[in-house]
């Protein structure tokens, strides 16, 4: 079992740094698309709203594996009109088609998750901000979307471990992540202990990501924790700002 | 009354009608409000006195109606489907910031210090210089109380000291009116005299104020005019002397008896 380890290793080890790649690259762009879109989704105006609903409902209600198979295998009977285009580059290799669909799929759950982080913005809260008279993007920028990820952020959380696991798929072709290389090494040694080091390698992964995650939550509600240690102001330090005030004025 | 009064007001409301939902809330209400005046207004629950202070800074959009801030007439045009010129907008915000808003339930940015609840404003909307609003920020915080506070988030004050922050960060802004949108009913018994002692402080210091309250007596205190809102009209207006010793109207009679 550990021979196994020691004569395949460095090849799983590559594969998990494909699979990071991809899953990285491919939530950041979704991560960069999904806000737009969801502000877009809310808006009342149907020409906006329709398309990005057909576009959710698709890439939910559909296995992403055949979302891959579209993209890969579809875009070569297009051949000629891609090549046109000059896209053909692009849709002739495994790994930019597995991350076209990974980044889209993402960001359709990433959209839908901060739809609703936006809905959840306590109202009254925004309110204050415009009876300040804060244009939009302020109010954006400082009120809505602090709220609106501190809300998504665990189920966002939990949507980057889909993708990851997911991402499982991107094998099916040809592309050496973790269970790409697993699944060659299996062809060759028939040792099926590999499956268990490849999910290892997933469980590490997922593991220090929930760590880090949990880290940024905790920063993120900070302010819903009960304070014990209030920096207290000194006396001394209250009347100085007083006289500072004064002078001011 | 005359032009001059109505240029020269701080404040000033024609004929505001308000609808929600096909139910007419506001039929047609005015109000003046010259500079230093303390103006209550009371009535019942579903009266429209929030929505009409809510009208003031254009929280709720009046159907129709006129609105002056300091003799600049309010474009209230906006399409059928709400929507407004990028010119109005810009009107409208400028307006709301010389317009200090202190809500019932506080609606302090539970994500930032007391300190940023206060300077956000000054910081953000009228860019001025960080370092001046903090010390602002920081004497104001002290005139409410607060100073001590001021590195804590809301979710561990009080309801009365969360009040306190939100008029202090309506007073950052440098308001020339303020309205209170029944600043103590959402407070505790024993909390609402902190928050009203800081009202009244404001109101001696002559500032504008517009307020919508509960506070029978309070009103009667500081008010130098009451305003009695039944079913969306204004039934009686006047002094406080005059409304709460002699009201006229029969509603306005059973709404005091009700309220001792």
């Amino acid at each position: 079992m550990f021979e196994l380890l020691i004569n395949y290793g460095p090849k799983l080890l590559d594969g998990a740094v494909m699979t990071l790649q991809l899953t990285f690259i491919s939530v950041s762009i979704a991560g960069l698309l999904s806000l737009p879109l969801a502000i877009l989704r809310r808006s009342k105006n149907i020409l906006w709203q329709w398309p990005i609903r057909l576009y959710v409902s698709f890439f939910r209600g559909t296995p992403l594996l055949a979302q891959l198979f579209l993209v890969y295998y579809g875009s070569g009977q297009f051949r000629p009109e891609l090549t046109e285009l000059g896209l053909w580059w692009f849709f002739r290799d495994p790994y930019y088609c597995a991350l076209l669909t990974f980044a889209l799929n993402s960001t359709a759950y990433q959209l839908e998750i901060l739809r609703g982080g936006l809905q959840a913005v306590p109202y009254g809260e925004v309110e204050a901000g415009v009876a300040l008279g804060m244009p939009r993007r302020l109010l954006y920028q400082k009120i809505i979307l602090p709220h609106t990820y501190r809300i998504a952020f665990p189920a966002l959380g939990n949507e980057i471990i889909l993708m990851l696991k997911g991402g499982a798929i991107a094998s099916v072709i040809t592309l050496l992540d973790v269970m790409g290389h697993t699944r060659r090494v299996f062809s060759q040694t028939f040792d099926i202990s590999v499956y268990l080091w490849a999910a290892l390698i997933y469980l590490v992964i997922t593991t220090v990501f929930v760590l880090v995650w949990r880290l940024l939550e905790r920063r993120l509600t900070r302010h819903m924790f009960y304070q014990r240690d209030i920096k207290r102001i000194t006396p001394v330090e209250a009347t100085s700002t007083k006289m500072e005030a004064s002078n001011v004025n | 009354m005359s032009t001059k009064s109505i240029s020269e007001a701080a404040l000033y409301a024609e004929d505001l009608h308000k609808s929600f939902g096909g139910i007419e809330v506001l039929k047609g209400v005015s109000l003046t409000a010259q500079k230093h005046d303390v103006i209550s207004i009371i009535g019942s629950s579903g009266s429209g006195k929030s929505t009409f202070l809510r009208c003031m800074n254009l929280l709720e959009f009046p159907d129709a109606g006129k609105i002056r801030v300091h003799g600049e007439k309010l474009d209230l045009s906006q399409n059928s489907r709400g929507g407004r010129s990028k010119h109005v907008q810009q009107q409208i915000e400028r307006i709301r910031s010389c317009l200090g808003m202190v809500f019932q339930s506080f609606n302090l940015w539970s994500h930032m210090s007391v300190l940023e609840n206060v300077m956000l404003g000054p910081c953000s909307v009228l860019k001025r210089n960080r370092d001046e609003v903090e010390v602002q920020a920081r004497a104001l915080l002290d005139r409410v109380g607060m100073l001590e506070k001021c590195h804590m988030y809301p979710d561990n004050l009080s309801g009365g000291q969360k009040q306190r922050v939100a008029i202090a960060r309506a007073l950052a802004m440098d308001p020339d009116v303020m309205l209170f949108d029944e600043p103590t009913s959402a407070l505790d018994p024993e909390l609402v005299n902190e928050v009203l002692l800081v009202i009244r402080e404001l109101a001696e210091e002559g500032r504008t104020m517009i307020m919508v309250t509960h506070e029978m007596r309070f009103a009667r205190d500081v008010s130098s005019q009451v305003v009695y809102l039944h079913q969306g009209r204004i039934e009686e207006q006047g002094s406080p002397e005059q409304l709460f010793n002699n009201p006229r109207s029969e509603h306005l009679q059973r709404f005091l008896s009700s309220q001792y």
